[in-house]
Protein backbone atom coordinates (compact mmCIF):
# COMPACT_ATOMS: atom_id res chain seq x y z
CA UNK A 1 0.00 0.00 0.00
CA UNK A 2 1.59 3.26 -1.05
CA UNK A 3 -1.01 6.00 -0.61
CA UNK A 4 -1.73 5.91 3.08
CA UNK A 5 -3.02 8.51 5.50
CA UNK A 6 -0.61 8.83 8.41
CA UNK A 7 -2.10 10.02 11.69
CA UNK A 8 0.06 9.95 14.84
CA UNK A 9 2.55 7.50 13.27
CA UNK A 10 -0.14 5.05 12.21
CA UNK A 11 -0.99 4.36 8.57
CA UNK A 12 -4.58 4.19 7.41
CA UNK A 13 -5.79 3.05 4.01
CA UNK A 14 -9.11 4.89 4.38
CA UNK A 15 -9.21 8.67 4.16
CA UNK A 16 -12.78 8.82 5.38
CA UNK A 17 -13.26 9.46 9.10
CA UNK A 18 -16.76 9.08 10.46
CA UNK A 19 -18.82 10.04 13.46
CA UNK A 20 -21.24 7.82 15.35
CA UNK A 21 -23.99 10.31 16.19
CA UNK A 22 -27.58 10.60 14.97
CA UNK A 23 -28.07 6.96 13.94
CA UNK A 24 -31.37 5.23 14.68
CA UNK A 25 -29.70 2.56 16.75
CA UNK A 26 -26.37 0.85 17.36
CA UNK A 27 -27.06 -1.73 14.66
CA UNK A 28 -27.41 0.98 12.02
CA UNK A 29 -24.30 2.69 13.41
CA UNK A 30 -22.32 -0.52 13.08
CA UNK A 31 -23.41 -1.27 9.52
CA UNK A 32 -22.98 2.29 8.25
CA UNK A 33 -19.48 2.48 9.67
CA UNK A 34 -18.56 -0.87 8.19
CA UNK A 35 -19.89 0.26 4.80
CA UNK A 36 -17.90 3.50 4.97
CA UNK A 37 -14.63 1.59 5.30
CA UNK A 38 -13.53 4.16 7.89
CA UNK A 39 -10.79 3.17 10.30
CA UNK A 40 -10.94 6.27 12.50
CA UNK A 41 -14.27 6.78 14.27
CA UNK A 42 -15.30 9.66 16.49
CA UNK A 43 -17.25 9.31 19.72
CA UNK A 44 -18.62 11.76 22.28
CA UNK A 45 -18.06 11.54 26.04
CA UNK A 46 -21.19 11.86 28.16
CA UNK A 47 -22.61 10.83 31.50
CA UNK A 48 -23.37 7.15 31.83
CA UNK A 49 -27.07 6.43 32.08
CA UNK A 50 -27.17 5.08 35.61
CA UNK A 51 -30.44 3.26 35.16
CA UNK A 52 -29.25 1.48 32.01
CA UNK A 53 -30.08 -2.20 31.72
CA UNK A 54 -27.12 -4.46 32.22
CA UNK A 55 -27.60 -6.23 28.91
CA UNK A 56 -27.98 -3.02 26.89
CA UNK A 57 -25.12 -2.71 24.39
CA UNK A 58 -22.67 0.17 24.61
CA UNK A 59 -21.26 1.99 21.60
CA UNK A 60 -17.79 0.55 22.15
CA UNK A 61 -19.26 -2.97 22.04
CA UNK A 62 -20.22 -2.44 18.39
CA UNK A 63 -17.39 -0.05 17.47
CA UNK A 64 -14.56 -1.94 19.09
CA UNK A 65 -11.34 -0.12 19.96
CA UNK A 66 -9.57 -3.32 18.83
CA UNK A 67 -10.82 -2.79 15.30
CA UNK A 68 -11.14 1.00 15.00
CA UNK A 69 -9.05 3.94 16.11
CA UNK A 70 -11.43 5.68 18.49
CA UNK A 71 -11.29 9.46 18.27
CA UNK A 72 -13.03 11.03 21.26
CA UNK A 73 -14.35 14.51 20.57
CA UNK A 74 -15.06 17.50 22.76
CA UNK A 75 -18.39 18.27 21.11
CA UNK A 76 -20.62 20.50 23.17
CA UNK A 77 -17.71 22.28 24.88
CA UNK A 78 -17.87 26.07 24.76
CA UNK A 79 -14.72 26.81 26.74
CA UNK A 80 -11.18 25.46 26.92
CA UNK A 81 -11.55 24.04 30.43
CA UNK A 82 -14.47 21.75 29.66
CA UNK A 83 -12.72 20.56 26.48
CA UNK A 84 -9.55 19.74 28.42
CA UNK A 85 -11.56 17.94 31.10
CA UNK A 86 -13.40 15.92 28.44
CA UNK A 87 -10.10 14.86 26.83
CA UNK A 88 -8.66 13.80 30.16
CA UNK A 89 -11.73 11.68 30.93
CA UNK A 90 -11.57 10.18 27.44
CA UNK A 91 -7.93 9.21 27.92
CA UNK A 92 -8.75 7.48 31.19
CA UNK A 93 -11.80 5.82 29.65
CA UNK A 94 -9.78 4.51 26.69
CA UNK A 95 -6.90 3.20 28.83
CA UNK A 96 -4.39 5.92 27.99
CA UNK A 97 -5.29 6.42 24.32
CA UNK A 98 -4.22 10.02 23.74
CA UNK A 99 -5.56 10.90 20.28
CA UNK A 100 -8.38 13.45 20.51
CA UNK A 101 -10.52 15.61 18.29
CA UNK A 102 -10.53 19.04 19.88
CA UNK A 103 -13.45 21.31 19.19
CA UNK A 104 -14.37 24.35 21.24
CA UNK A 105 -17.52 25.93 19.96
CA UNK A 106 -18.51 29.57 19.80
CA UNK A 107 -22.30 29.51 19.69
CA UNK A 108 -25.17 27.11 19.30
CA UNK A 109 -26.57 28.63 16.14
CA UNK A 110 -23.47 28.23 13.97
CA UNK A 111 -21.40 25.75 16.02
CA UNK A 112 -18.48 27.76 14.68
CA UNK A 113 -15.19 27.19 16.47
CA UNK A 114 -14.18 29.64 19.20
CA UNK A 115 -10.62 29.95 17.95
CA UNK A 116 -9.03 31.72 20.96
CA UNK A 117 -10.49 29.09 23.32
CA UNK A 118 -9.42 26.33 20.93
CA UNK A 119 -5.85 27.68 20.91
CA UNK A 120 -5.79 27.75 24.70
CA UNK A 121 -7.11 24.20 24.96
CA UNK A 122 -4.74 22.90 22.26
CA UNK A 123 -1.73 24.38 24.00
CA UNK A 124 -2.64 22.81 27.32
CA UNK A 125 -3.52 19.41 25.83
CA UNK A 126 -0.32 19.18 23.79
CA UNK A 127 1.69 20.01 26.90
CA UNK A 128 -0.19 17.23 28.69
CA UNK A 129 0.87 14.71 26.03
CA UNK A 130 -2.27 14.56 23.90
CA UNK A 131 -2.15 14.15 20.15
CA UNK A 132 -4.55 16.83 19.02
CA UNK A 133 -6.57 16.84 15.83
CA UNK A 134 -8.11 20.27 15.85
CA UNK A 135 -11.43 21.44 14.42
CA UNK A 136 -11.11 25.06 13.35
CA UNK A 137 -12.23 27.68 10.89
CA UNK A 138 -11.07 27.56 7.27
CA UNK A 139 -8.56 30.30 8.02
CA UNK A 140 -5.13 29.60 6.47
CA UNK A 141 -3.25 31.58 9.11
CA UNK A 142 -4.97 29.84 12.01
CA UNK A 143 -4.29 26.49 10.37
CA UNK A 144 -0.58 27.35 10.32
CA UNK A 145 -0.66 28.45 13.94
CA UNK A 146 -2.25 25.17 15.05
CA UNK A 147 0.35 23.24 13.08
CA UNK A 148 3.22 25.29 14.57
CA UNK A 149 2.01 24.68 18.11
CA UNK A 150 2.06 20.93 17.56
CA UNK A 151 -1.40 19.79 16.50
CA UNK A 152 -0.98 16.55 14.56
CA UNK A 153 -3.82 17.33 12.14
CA UNK A 154 -5.76 20.46 11.29
CA UNK A 155 -9.43 20.03 10.48
CA UNK A 156 -11.05 23.08 8.93
CA UNK A 157 -14.79 23.20 8.47
CA UNK A 158 -16.14 23.29 4.93
CA UNK A 159 -19.51 24.58 6.16
CA UNK A 160 -21.24 24.57 9.56
CA UNK A 161 -21.52 21.25 11.42
CA UNK A 162 -24.54 19.27 10.25
CA UNK A 163 -25.44 21.80 7.55
CA UNK A 164 -24.63 19.67 4.52
CA UNK A 165 -23.88 22.84 2.56
CA UNK A 166 -20.75 21.41 0.95
CA UNK A 167 -17.37 23.05 0.40
CA UNK A 168 -18.32 26.72 0.71
CA UNK A 169 -14.85 28.11 0.19
CA UNK A 170 -12.60 25.85 -1.86
CA UNK A 171 -9.98 28.58 -2.18
CA UNK A 172 -9.23 28.79 1.53
CA UNK A 173 -9.22 25.00 1.84
CA UNK A 174 -6.72 24.79 -1.01
CA UNK A 175 -4.53 27.46 0.57
CA UNK A 176 -4.57 25.60 3.89
CA UNK A 177 -3.54 22.41 2.10
CA UNK A 178 -0.73 24.16 0.21
CA UNK A 179 0.76 25.57 3.41
CA UNK A 180 0.47 22.45 5.51
CA UNK A 181 2.96 19.85 6.69
CA UNK A 182 0.41 17.95 8.77
CA UNK A 183 -2.73 16.19 7.48
CA UNK A 184 -5.56 18.55 6.57
CA UNK A 185 -8.93 16.95 7.08
CA UNK A 186 -12.16 18.68 6.16
CA UNK A 187 -14.37 18.33 9.21
CA UNK A 188 -18.00 19.32 8.88
CA UNK A 189 -20.20 20.61 6.12
CA UNK A 190 -20.13 17.76 3.61
CA UNK A 191 -23.61 16.84 2.38
CA UNK A 192 -23.15 14.23 -0.30
CA UNK A 193 -20.52 12.17 -2.09
CA UNK A 194 -19.55 14.86 -4.61
CA UNK A 195 -18.73 17.22 -1.70
CA UNK A 196 -16.37 14.60 -0.31
CA UNK A 197 -14.79 14.17 -3.76
CA UNK A 198 -14.30 17.93 -4.11
CA UNK A 199 -12.54 18.12 -0.74
CA UNK A 200 -10.20 15.36 -1.81
CA UNK A 201 -9.60 16.92 -5.25
CA UNK A 202 -8.50 20.08 -3.46
CA UNK A 203 -5.74 17.99 -1.91
CA UNK A 204 -7.16 17.38 1.52
CA UNK A 205 -5.76 14.33 3.27
CA UNK A 206 -9.14 13.17 4.44
CA UNK A 207 -12.71 14.11 5.30
CA UNK A 208 -14.51 13.65 8.62
CA UNK A 209 -18.29 13.47 8.47
CA UNK A 210 -21.28 12.29 10.45
CA UNK A 211 -24.62 13.86 9.55
CA UNK A 212 -24.25 13.40 5.78
CA UNK A 213 -24.28 9.64 6.32
CA UNK A 214 -26.53 9.36 9.38
CA UNK A 215 -29.28 11.62 8.03
CA UNK A 216 -29.39 10.10 4.55
CA UNK A 217 -32.57 8.16 3.79
CA UNK A 218 -30.37 5.09 3.51
CA UNK A 219 -27.31 5.68 5.69
CA UNK A 220 -25.59 2.45 4.73
CA UNK A 221 -25.84 3.18 1.01
CA UNK A 222 -24.66 6.75 1.61
CA UNK A 223 -21.70 5.40 3.58
CA UNK A 224 -20.74 3.36 0.53
CA UNK A 225 -21.19 6.40 -1.71
CA UNK A 226 -18.96 8.49 0.56
CA UNK A 227 -16.26 5.82 0.47
CA UNK A 228 -16.31 5.95 -3.33
CA UNK A 229 -16.43 9.74 -3.37
CA UNK A 230 -13.37 9.95 -1.16
CA UNK A 231 -11.49 7.40 -3.27
CA UNK A 232 -12.47 9.03 -6.56
CA UNK A 233 -11.50 12.48 -5.31
CA UNK A 234 -8.17 11.25 -3.99
CA UNK A 235 -7.32 9.44 -7.24
CA UNK A 236 -8.31 12.50 -9.26
CA UNK A 237 -6.07 14.68 -7.11
CA UNK A 238 -3.13 12.30 -7.50
CA UNK A 239 -3.78 11.92 -11.22
CA UNK A 240 -3.63 15.70 -11.74
CA UNK A 241 -6.54 17.24 -13.56
CA UNK A 242 -6.36 18.66 -17.10
CA UNK A 243 -5.99 22.40 -17.48
CA UNK A 244 -9.15 24.47 -17.80
CA UNK A 245 -9.56 26.16 -21.20
CA UNK A 246 -11.91 28.92 -22.22
CA UNK A 247 -12.78 27.17 -25.48
CA UNK A 248 -13.03 23.72 -27.04
CA UNK A 249 -10.13 21.44 -27.87
CA UNK A 250 -11.01 18.65 -30.33
CA UNK A 251 -10.51 15.12 -29.07
CA UNK A 252 -10.36 13.54 -32.55
CA UNK A 253 -7.36 14.24 -34.86
CA UNK A 254 -7.68 17.02 -37.36
CA UNK A 255 -5.32 15.19 -39.78
CA UNK A 256 -6.56 12.42 -42.09
CA UNK A 257 -9.98 13.86 -42.64
CA UNK A 258 -11.51 12.52 -45.93
CA UNK A 259 -14.43 14.95 -45.97
CA UNK B 1 -24.54 8.83 52.99
CA UNK B 2 -25.62 11.07 50.18
CA UNK B 3 -23.57 11.88 47.09
CA UNK B 4 -24.27 13.71 43.85
CA UNK B 5 -23.97 11.09 41.10
CA UNK B 6 -24.15 12.33 37.51
CA UNK B 7 -26.09 15.35 38.64
CA UNK B 8 -28.59 13.48 40.83
CA UNK B 9 -28.76 12.74 44.53
CA UNK B 10 -27.80 9.17 45.31
CA UNK B 11 -27.51 7.29 48.58
CA UNK B 12 -24.81 4.74 49.32
CA UNK B 13 -23.97 3.05 52.59
CA UNK B 14 -20.55 3.85 54.07
CA UNK B 15 -17.87 2.67 53.71
CA UNK B 16 -18.01 2.62 49.93
CA UNK B 17 -15.05 2.36 47.58
CA UNK B 18 -15.34 3.07 43.88
CA UNK B 19 -15.23 -0.66 43.25
CA UNK B 20 -18.24 -1.00 45.57
CA UNK B 21 -20.10 1.72 43.68
CA UNK B 22 -19.31 0.11 40.33
CA UNK B 23 -20.75 -3.21 41.42
CA UNK B 24 -23.74 -1.48 43.00
CA UNK B 25 -24.47 0.27 39.71
CA UNK B 26 -23.64 -2.86 37.69
CA UNK B 27 -21.56 -0.78 35.31
CA UNK B 28 -20.54 -2.49 32.10
CA UNK B 29 -18.00 -1.68 29.40
CA UNK B 30 -15.63 1.26 29.43
CA UNK B 31 -16.12 4.29 31.62
CA UNK B 32 -14.14 6.95 33.45
CA UNK B 33 -14.82 8.34 36.89
CA UNK B 34 -14.27 11.75 38.37
CA UNK B 35 -14.76 12.69 42.01
CA UNK B 36 -15.00 16.42 42.75
CA UNK B 37 -13.53 17.07 39.30
CA UNK B 38 -10.45 14.90 39.87
CA UNK B 39 -10.11 11.86 37.62
CA UNK B 40 -9.66 8.63 39.52
CA UNK B 41 -7.30 6.21 37.74
CA UNK B 42 -8.59 2.65 37.44
CA UNK B 43 -5.72 1.45 39.63
CA UNK B 44 -7.19 3.42 42.56
CA UNK B 45 -10.77 2.13 42.37
CA UNK B 46 -10.34 -0.25 45.29
CA UNK B 47 -8.54 2.22 47.54
CA UNK B 48 -10.42 5.49 46.99
CA UNK B 49 -13.31 5.85 49.44
CA UNK B 50 -16.39 7.84 48.57
CA UNK B 51 -17.26 10.51 51.10
CA UNK B 52 -20.46 12.29 52.05
CA UNK B 53 -21.47 14.96 49.53
CA UNK B 54 -18.89 13.92 46.92
CA UNK B 55 -19.74 14.98 43.39
CA UNK B 56 -19.21 11.93 41.23
CA UNK B 57 -19.28 11.85 37.45
CA UNK B 58 -19.24 8.59 35.54
CA UNK B 59 -18.86 8.98 31.78
CA UNK B 60 -18.78 6.70 28.79
CA UNK B 61 -18.39 6.92 25.02
CA UNK B 62 -21.59 7.51 23.09
CA UNK B 63 -22.45 8.35 19.49
CA UNK B 64 -21.06 11.68 18.31
CA UNK B 65 -19.44 13.37 15.35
Amino acid sequence: MTDMLKIADKDYSSRLLVGTGKYKNLDETKHAIEASGAEIVTVAIRRTNIGQHQDEANLLDVISPDRYTILPNTAGCYDADSAIRTCQLARELLDGHDLVKLEVLGDEKTLYPDVPQTLEAAKSLIKDGFKVMVYTTDDPIMAMRFEEMGCIAVMPLAAPIGSGLGIRNPHTIRTIVENANVPIIVDAGVGTASDAAIAMELGCDGVLMNTAIAEADDPILMATAMKKGIEAGRDAYLAGRMPRRAYASASSPLDGKFF
Amino acid sequence: MEVLLNGEKYTVSAPCSITDLISLLQLQGKYAIEINQAIIPKSEYTTVAIRENDTIEIVQAIGGG
